[in-house]
C-alpha cells in the first residue's frame, strides 16, 4: 500500500512526459550542432589545404605563408583556434573574408535575408499547392486524373532543380516568351522585397521542384487516413462526409502534413543552391558557391554551419509540433 | 493503368522459387523492366546511356577544336551548331556524358555500399554500437547533400575521385537508416537466432543469413541513390566544380552556354534534356523496382514516406517495444530475459525450443538457404 501510494505521488512529481520529450529532442538538437560544427571545422581547417596557402596560392614564399599563419593564428593549437571560431559564432563576430577582408557578417547577412524570404515564399506556395493536389488525387484515388498526376509526380521530382531553373530562363526569359528578368540582380544595400518582380522566376524554379514531393507524401498519408478503421467507423455510423473529413481524418492526418511541410523546406536548403546560381540570386546558395570557388573558408564555414542550424531548427519544430498534435506518440514506446 | 500491378507475383512454382532466391536481384530487374513504368525508364536511361558510350568512342569532330563562329545556329555541318567558342555542339554533347555516368555509378556504390554496411551493422549488433553509429549519421543528415559536397570539395580542390566520395559519403546516413530499419526486421527472426546460438561468428551471421534478405530493399536503394547521384553530380558540375573547361561535359555545357540562349538554344537546351531524361529514366525504374520488390501502390508510398521520414523511426524501434514480446509471442523470446518468478506460463527453456522448433518448421517449408538447414539439423540432433 505504502509503496504504491509512493509510486503514484512520484509519479504527480515528475515532468509531464511531453516537457521531457521536447527537452530531450532540444538536447538533441543542440549536441548535433555542436559536432556539426566540430566537423565543419575538422573539415575547413585540418585538411590538406591550409587557409594561408588557399589565400596565396602554390607559388607563394614560405615566409609569406608563415606571416600570413601568424596573422590568422594558424599557428596555434587546433583547440584554441576551434574555441576562438566558436565563441564567435553566437555573436556575430566571424572573422573576415580571406576574399575581400571585409567582416563574414556584413558579407553574409543581407544574402540571409533574401534567401529566406525566397525560401519561405516557395515553400509556402508548394506545400499548399501540393497538398492540395495530394488530397485531391487520394480522395479520387485510381481515377485518371489520379495515374496522370502520379506519374507526373515521378517525373518531375526527378529533373535536377538547375534543369527546371533552366527551363524557367529559357520558357519566361529569353527564347520563348521575354516576360520576366532571367537574372536577379541587385543594386548593393537594396534588398529582394524592394524588388519583387525578381523573386518570380525563382520562386517558380522553386514551386515547381517542391510541389511534386509534397504531392506524394500527402497522397500517402491521406490514403492512410482514409483507409483507417476511425474512418470506415464514422462513415458506417452515417457521419455527413464533411463532418468525416473535418472532424476524424483530418486531425489524424495533420502530423504527417506538419512533417512533409519540414522536410519540403529542409529540401529547399539545399535546392536554393543551384537555383540562385542559374538566376545570379544574391542569397546564401550563390554566397557559398562563391566563396568554395575563392576557397574563402571563413564564409564557407559561417554558412554551412547557418544552413545547419536551419535543419537542426525544423527538424525540432516539426518533431515538436508533431508530437503536440498527435497524443498517441506521446508516450515514447 | 492495370498493368501498374506487379505482375502476379505469388504463382510461382517450388523450383523456380529456389532459383529466385539464388539470383533474387536478377528476378527483380528482369520483373521490374516487364512493369510499364520500369520499360519506359529503361527506354529512356538506356537511350541517354547509348549516346553517352557512343560519345566515348566516336564523334563527328574533334570536341574541343574550334571550328564554327561562336554561337551559330544549327547548320546543315553543324546539327546543333556551334558553342560560345565556336566548337561543334553535337561532338561535345556525344562526348560529355560517359564522364557523369561513371562517376554516378561509383559514387552509388560506395554510397549504398558503406551505408549497407553501416546499417546492417548498427541494426545487428544493436546497444551502444546502434546509438553511437545512428547519432554519427545524425550530424551528417544536418547538411543538404550539394552543401556537403560543397563543403569537402571547396577546402581541397575540385578534384573527380573526391566529387565521387563526397557524394557517395552524402548517401551513406539515409541508406543506414533504411538498411537498419530493414535488417532489425530480418535479425529478429527465428532463424538468425538460432544459427546465433550455435555460435557461429557475427560476419558470417551477417552475410550468410541476414544480407541475402535484403536484396530488394538493397536495389530500390541503388536506383533511389544513382538518380540522386546523377542530379547531384550534373548539379556540381554545372556550378564548376566537375571536369575542368576545355573537357566537354553536360554541366558545364549548360552554364558555358546560358550566355549565348538567344543565338544557339540548343547548346544548353539537349545537355540539360538529356540529363534530365536520364535522371527520369532511373527515377522510373527505380520506382518499377520498389513496386515489384514491395507490391501494391500503397505500399509503395508508405515505404516512400519511411524512408524520408525515417527520423521519426527512431522513436518506436521493435527491440524497444515490450509489450509484444510481454505477450509471450515466440517470435520475440530470445529479447525475453529468464524470468525470475514461476507465475510466468512458459518458462525461458521452453520458448527457446519453441523458436528452434519454428526455424526448423520454417526450414520444412523451403523459406531458409540451404546451410542453415545443416546447421539446424546439427543443433537439434
Amino acid at each position: 500500500m505504502i509503496a504504491r501510494a509512493r509510486a503514484r505521488r512520484r509519479a504527480y512529481a515528475r515532468a509531464h512526459p511531453l516537457v521531457s520529450l521536447v527537452a530531450v529532442r532540444i538536447a538533441q538538437g543542440i549536441i548535433t550542432l555542436w559536432l556539426v560544427s566540430l566537423v565543419v571545422f575538422a573539415a575547413t581547417q585540418l585538411l590538406p589545404g591550409n587557409a594561408s596557402r588557399a589565400v596565396l596560392g602554390f607559388s607563394a614564399t614560405p615566409q609569406r605563408i608563415r606571416a600570413l599563419e601568424l596573422e590568422m593564428g594558424l599557428n596555434r593549437g587546433w583547440w584554441s583556434q576551434y574555441w576562438g571560431w566558436l565563441s564567435g559564432l553566437p555573436v556575430g563576430r566571424l572573422g573576415s573574408s580571406l576574399a575581400n577582408s571585409e567582416p563574414v557578417w556584413k558579407l553574409v547577412e543581407p544574402r540571409l535575408l533574401n534567401s529566406a524570404v525566397l525560401v519561405a515564399a516557395s515553400g509556402i506556395i508548394g506545400c499548399l499547392l501540393g497538398i492540395a493536389l495530394g488530397a485531391v488525387a487520394a480522395l479520387r484515388q485510381g481515377s485518371v486524373l489520379d495515374n496522370a498526376m502520379t506519374v507526373g509526380a515521378l517525373t518531375v521530382l526527378a529533373i535536377p532543380e538547375f534543369v527546371v531553373a533552366i527551363g524557367a530562363v529559357i520558357l519566361f526569359s529569353t527564347v520563348v516568351f521575354h516576360l520576366f528578368p532571367g537574372v536577379s540582380l541587385l543594386t548593393p544595400g537594396e534588398n529582394i522585397l524592394q524588388a519583387p518582380h525578381l523573386l518570380v522566376l525563382p520562386t517558380l524554379s522553386l514551386v515547381v521542384v517542391s510541389v511534386p514531393y509534397v504531392y506524394r507524401m500527402t497522397r500517402a498519408a491521406t490514403l492512410e487516413a482514409l483507409e483507417s478503421p476511425y474512418v470506415e467507423m464514422a462513415r458506417l455510423k452515417g457521419l455527413p462526409r464533411w463532418r468525416v473529413l473535418v472532424q476524424h481524418a483530418l486531425p489524424n492526418a495533420l502530423p504527417p502534413t506538419i512533417q512533409v511541410v519540414g522536410l519540403t523546406f529542409l529540401r529547399l536548403a539545399g535546392g536554393i543552391v543551384l537555383v540562385e546560381v542559374v538566376f545570379d540570386f544574391p542569397g546564401v546558395g550563390q554566397g557559398l558557391v562563391n566563396a568554395v570557388t575563392d576557397r574563402d573558408i571563413p564564409v564557407i564555414q559561417f554558412i554551412v554551419v547557418a544552413l545547419a542550424a536551419f535543419y537542426v531548427v525544423i527538424n525540432i519544430t516539426t518533431d515538436v509540433l508533431a508530437l503536440l498534435c498527435s497524443p498517441r506518440r506521446r508516450i515514447p514506446t | 493503368m492495370s498493368a501498374l500491378a506487379p505482375s502476379a507475383a505469388p504463382s510461382l512454382a517450388a523450383p523456380a522459387r529456389a532459383r529466385l532466391r539464388r539470383h533474387e536481384w536478377l528476378t527483380l530487374l528482369r520483373r521490374a523492366a516487364r512493369n510499364r513504368r520500369g520499360t519506359i525508364g529503361l527506354t529512356l536511361a538506356g537511350f541517354v546511356v547509348i549516346i553517352a558510350i557512343v560519345g566515348a568512342i566516336w564523334t563527328p569532330q574533334q570536341p574541343t577544336a574550334f571550328l564554327y563562329v561562336p554561337l551559330q545556329a544549327p547548320s546543315a555541318h553543324a546539327w546543333l551548331g556551334a558553342d560560345y567558342l565556336g566548337r561543334d555542339v553535337l561532338s561535345r554533347v556525344l562526348a560529355g556524358g560517359w564522364v557523369l555516368l561513371v562517376m554516378a555509378l561509383a559514387a552509388t556504390v560506395i554510397g549504398v555500399g558503406l551505408g549497407a554496411f553501416q546499417g546492417v551493422e548498427a541494426a545487428y549488433l544493436g546497444g551502444r554500437t546502434d546509438t553511437m553509429i545512428m547519432r554519427g549519421m545524425d550530424v551528417f543528415l544536418a547538411f543538404p547533400q550539394i552543401v556537403l559536397a560543397l563543403l569537402i570539395v571547396g577546402t581541397v580542390g575540385p578534384k573527380l575521385w573526391l566529387i565521387v566520395l563526397a557524394v557517395g559519403l552524402g548517401h551513406v546516413p539515409q541508406v543506414a537508416r533504411v538498411m537498419r530499419a530493414a535488417a532489425l526486421d530480418i535479425s529478429e527472426r527465428d532463424y538468425v537466432k538460432a544459427v546465433e546460438l550455435q555460435g557461429v561468428k557475427a560476419t558470417r551471421v551477417i552475410t550468410r543469413e541476414i544480407l541475402p534478405n535484403l536484396v530488394s530493399p538493397l536495389m530500390v536503394e541503388l536506383g533511389l541513390r544513382l538518380t540522386y547521384s546523377i542530379v547531384v553530380i550534373a548539379g556540381l558540375s554545372f556550378l564548376g566544380f566537375g571536369q575542368q573547361p576545355p573537357a566537354p561535359s553536360w554541366g558545364l555545357m549548360i552554364a558555358e552556354n546560358r550566355i549565348g540562349l538567344q543565338s544557339n538554344p540548343w547548346a544548353v537546351i539537349v545537355p540539360a534534356a538529356l540529363v534530365a531524361l536520364l535522371a527520369i529514366g532511373t527515377n522510373l525504374f527505380a520506382d518499377a523496382v520498389a513496386r515489384v520488390a514491395i507490391g501494391a501502390d500503397r505500399q509503395v508510398e508508405q515505404a516512400f514516406i519511411r524512408t524520408e521520414t525515417a527520423r521519426a523511426a527512431q522513436w518506436a524501434s521493435p527491440i524497444r517495444d515490450r509489450s509484444v514480446w510481454k505477450s509471450g509471442v515466440c517470435r520475440y523470446a530470445w529479447r525475453v530475459p529468464r524470468p525470475t518468478s514461476s507465475r510466468k506460463s512458459i518458462s525461458w527453456w521452453r520458448r527457446v525450443k519453441c523458436s528452434v522448433s519454428s526455424a526448423s518448421r520454417a526450414l520444412a517449408r523451403r523459406r531458409l538457404p540451404w546451410h542453415c538447414s545443416a546447421i539446424l539439423a546439427g543443433a537439434c540432433t
